[in-house]
């Protein structure tokens, strides 16, 4: 499922109108048809960010409320996916700051370490696993899943909007309140955390 | 935290990339999110790049940055197909009948 939040524009756009004007008549079968083609990603996205299914099923049901409430207000600069994916990760991250979870918390510990003389310290790599074959073995996605919600909110947030929910810079800076400048600094930190939690895996180790 | 100190071998590399047209490993750090998003002006690509040809360290974390980054977007994508399938037909029966209340 990709999830490109560009502006789509032109004739792309008729089976949302067509689905808008449905959904404003309160037409039962296409409603049915509506909620049931959006629900699942709508729930995956919601349950990646706050990593709770019940929660999550709330995000999503809060989200669907906002969506009908406000379909007068859907303009079409986006397209009808974009615009809901956008509210449910608003909802979920908003259930996120109800919790206090978008606190700071440090990550230092997982960033790269240089010397006095400004050089990187890396053990050298005498096996990298090819990511693909790893994840052949589902308990190895579960403990690479576990180890990214392990992560400080933060930075965990920031890594799923831009690198899998694909969210533009300037979108997930809107959505968190922070600079674009902010953004670009906690994904690059969020990445290099990731790589050191998954360093045991890519070098073929036991975790 | 204190910068380890460092062996006369990584003290002469660290002279090395201090020369003219030259990055250090902690620049070459800061760069890395403009350099995989292609944002880099050509003249500071070709800088980085040069860094990546000659320090074994930085070329190591690199490529280990962006397999873990596919690891986890593969992770993610496996769990995501899974919750797809996955949706309680009572949530979409609440939803629905929140809109027709």
């Amino acid at each position: 499922m990709q999830m490109r939040s560009r502006s789509e524009t032109g004739s792309d756009q008729q089976p949302d109108r067509d689905m808008i004007s449905d959904l404003k008549r309160g037409d039962g079968p296409s409603t049915d048809r509506f909620v049931r083609e959006n629900i699942g990603w709508m729930l995956a996205s919601a349950r990646r960010i706050v990593r709770d299914r019940s929660l999550a099923e709330d995000c999503v049901q809060a989200a669907f409320m906002n969506v009908f409430k406000n379909l007068d207000g859907f303009k079409g600069q986006s397209s009808l996916r974009t615009w809901m994916h956008r509210i449910v990760i608003n909802q979920a991250l908003m259930t996120l700051r109800a919790r206090n979870r978008l606190q700071e918390k440090s990550i230092d510990d997982l960033l790269p370490v240089f010397d006095a003389s400004d050089c990187r310290l890396e053990d050298p790599w005498v096996t990298l696993e090819n990511p693909e074959s790893l994840l052949v073995q589902s308990q190895t996605t579960q403990t690479v899943l576990s180890l990214i919600n392990g992560m400080p909110d933060i930075y965990r947030i920031v890594l799923l909007l831009r690198d899998i929910e694909e969210l533009s810079t300037s979108e997930v800076a809107e959505m968190l309140e922070l600079s674009e400048s902010n953004v670009k600094v906690r994904l690059h930190r969020a990445r290099s955390g990731l790589k050191k939690l998954l360093e045991p895996f890519l070098r073929g180790q036991d975790l | 935290m204190t910068a380890p100190q460092p062996s006369l071998r990584r003290r002469l590399h660290g002279m090395f990339f201090k020369l003219p047209l030259m990055i250090t490993c902690t620049e070459f750090e800061t760069f890395i999110l403009a350099y995989l998003e292609d944002d880099l002006p050509p003249r500071q690509k070709s800088v980085f790049e040069f860094h990546l040809k000659v320090c074994r360290e930085c070329r190591d974390y690199l490529a280990a940055y962006r397999a873990s980054l596919e690891l986890a977007k593969g992770a993610l994508g496996q769990d995501r197909d899974h919750l797809d399938d996955d949706v309680p037909e009572d949530l979409v029966k609440a939803v629905l009948a929140a809109r027709n209340a």
